[in-house]
């Protein structure tokens, strides 16, 4: 089975034998954690949660509890045979089963199958009368039942704090709970618990202070209209954790955790040369290319032919037969296949040999955690040798500039660690040609190369020319080239001396652009 | 309704505690002094049959059932409380109507 994804560098291959704790075989001074099955949180945990123990995950109402619980239950039925009992206290077996189908989980083939075990525990107010003294015995013998009935090692109790909203007696449930937990710990279930957030408590009935071994806080907020989901772990004894903030994403597949302290700068690096795809800006390295593995980064203003650029890099790379992945964020993917093939690039063919991928989506969808986990997902799935994000200033106009470049710096980590060869563009400002934009001061330290584009006007016309601003380990011109695009392509100039003297010439070659901006010759 | 129907209580206990005793007690006590009505009492333990708890929703102990005549009606405790296991259960009301 291939390990779940690049976020989490796994070095070890899951099989359902293994058993949960694979964390303890390498490292015997660290006590048994349980993988929870969900991309990065295992990271982060350092393997996972406390095996045989219980975890307290707490947030506000929507923030992912229930998915995520129920998560680690699938995934320890499926990845790690060890099956679950899901107590709900809240959503019946039938809401349950419905709300997770969409994430793919199939719950009513898993109870079938007698590895889950769904028990719904309905607390109605108004059907209950308390007199005198009571235990909540009743739920440890419908736990345990369930539990001995299908050999669980894996427990859900989704939320127990429901039962304060259904009986008056806080005295007996507080006691009852506590007893619980600890009849959980005797029985050597991995447990998660799951808890509202309260006002000043981490939990409405204080449950952290009962679950003392670890205890996970996710949060849902809305800055600046957008959405972000994070998870941090408040407390994990007996262990190291990550401390921070750690953004984390819901979608057709599950939870996914984005753990940003894996940046480490120890990647291999190639010395292969790849084309640009451009044959006269080859030759503006002394190499002939980029190195593989390399990011470069191209920018200009609107209209300077940065998509175009960009295109003929992935068609060069879908010719060598490397796969591509295709960040659009202007244009959709139609568009762009069509806009770049009046320059002559033909990039259909090989979205139907599924060598390019373009993927388009609004900056504004997501937070900027958001895109970098759905890149990191993609660039899982597809697992392509180049990258191409067009143009990558759309993501930086979401976030503030310290974000932006530790994100940046968390995603060129990412490529390089999986050779993964990147081009981004950015656009800058169109009036200032020496103003350098947010894009340019994040992002031009962390690449590789790069390589600027411009737009001059000069004597009723526009000149559009290219420079390297910088090439790293590798020689390159430092002229300004002059260049054209016509309808086979962009067409380097050589070297005009004349340009030296200040004077230059239009080129004649360019009738129109593939930005649609049209020049006059 | 009617005279002849008969009542019938599930007491769930969990072993023979003290809480589940008195609670068997009581709900003896009340039925013979209050309930004129032919009734059954039956006792039900989950650490013999713990399958049975999830179909009553049965998660504190003692639990008194109604299950007969209907709406089901469920009490929870050693039911020391008369007043409240009466009203709970609607034995005044049907006291009162038949007294009438």
């Amino acid at each position: 089975m291939f390990c779940q994804g690049i976020i989490l560098p796994c070095p070890f291959t899951i099989n359902s034998s293994a058993g949960s704790s694979i964390f303890m075989k390498q490292d015997n001074n660290v006590f048994p954690k349980t993988s929870t099955g969900i991309a990065g949180l295992d990271e982060i945990t350092g393997g996972g949660i406390p095996k045989g123990r219980p975890t307290l995950i707490c947030g506000s109402a929507g923030s992912g509890k229930t998915i995520l619980a129920i998560q680690f239950l699938i995934k320890g039925i499926t990845e790690y045979d060890e099956p679950g009992v899901f107590m709900s206290f809240e959503e019946s077996v039938k809401d349950l089963t419905q709300n997770v189908k969409s994430l793919g989980f199939d719950l009513e083939k898993l109870t079938a199958q007698k590895k889950l075990k769904i028990d719904h525990v309905r607390v109605e107010r108004s059907e209950i009368q308390e007199t005198g003294e009571y235990d909540l015995e009743g739920l440890f013998i419908r736990l345990n039942h369930a539990i001995d009935s299908i050999g669980a090692k894996r427990v859900v109790l989704d939320t127990i704090e429901s039962l304060f909203s259904g009986l008056n007696n806080t005295g007996i449930l507080r006691s009852e709970i506590r007893r619980l937990f600890q009849w959980l710990r005797e029985k050597g279930v991995t447990t998660i618990i799951t808890g509202e957030r309260g006002d000043k408590t981490l939990t409405r009935q204080g449950l952290e202070e009962y679950v003392s071994d670890c205890v996970i806080l996710l949060d849902f907020r809305v800055i600046e209209q957008i959405a972000t989901r994070r998870l941090r772990i408040v407390k994990y004894r007996g262990s190291t954790h990550g401390t921070n903030e750690y953004p984390f994403l819901i979608d057709e597949d599950g939870v996914s955790v984005l753990p940003i302290t894996s940046l480490k700068l120890e990647h291999k690096i190639s010395t292969e040369i790849i084309s640009t795809g451009v044959p006269g800006l080859d030759k503006l390295f002394n190499g002939g290319g980029y190195y593989r593995g390399n990011s470069t980064l191209v920018t200009g203003c609107a209209g300077t032919a940065k998509t175009i650029l960009a295109a003929y890099f992935a068609l060069n790379s879908c010719k060598r037969n490397e796969r591509v992945l295709y960040f659009s964020f202007e244009e959709s993917p139609d568009q762009l296949v069509r806009n770049v093939s009046s320059v002559g690039i033909h990039l259909r063919p090989y979205i139907k040999s599924k060598l390019l991928l373009i993927h388009a989506s609004r900056p504004s969808l997501h937070g900027l955690e958001m895109h970098l986990l759905s890149l990191h997902k993609h660039i899982r799935e597809f697992k392509p040798h180049t990258i191409i994000i067009d143009p990558i200033s759309s993501l930086i106009t979401i976030g503030s500039k310290g974000e932006v470049r530790a994100m940046l710096a968390r995603l060129m980590d990412m490529l390089k660690m999986h050779h993964i060869t990147s081009l981004f563009t950015s656009l800058n400002d169109e009036e200032s040609l020496n103003y350098s934009g947010i894009s340019e001061e994040a992002i031009s330290s962390l690449v590789d190369t790069w390589i600027k584009m411009r737009n001059e006007e000069t004597g009723g016309d526009r000149i559009r020319s290219l420079y390297i601003v910088k090439s790293r380990g590798m020689g390159h011109s430092s002229e300004i080239r002059d260049f054209g695009i016509t309808d086979r392509g962009i067409k380097i100039m050589d070297a005009d001396p004349s340009k030296k003297q200040g004077q230059r010439t239009p080129e004649k070659a360019e009738t129109f652009s593939g930005n649609g901006v049209k020049h006059k010759p | 309704m009617t005279k002849d129907e008969s009542w019938e209580f599930w007491l769930y206990i969990a072993g023979q505690t003290p809480k589940s005793i008195l609670a068997l007690e009581n709900i003896t006590k009340y039925s013979k002094a209050h309930l004129k009505v032919k009734y059954i009492i039956e006792v039900i333990d989950l650490l013999k049959t713990p399958q049975l708890a999830e179909d009553d929703q049965i998660f504190a102990i003692p639990t008194l059932v109604r299950k007969a005549p209907k709406p089901l009606k469920k009490i929870i405790g050693d039911l020391s409380n008369k007043e409240k296991v009466l009203l709970g259960l609607n034995i005044h009301s049907i006291t009162a109507a038949d007294e009438k």
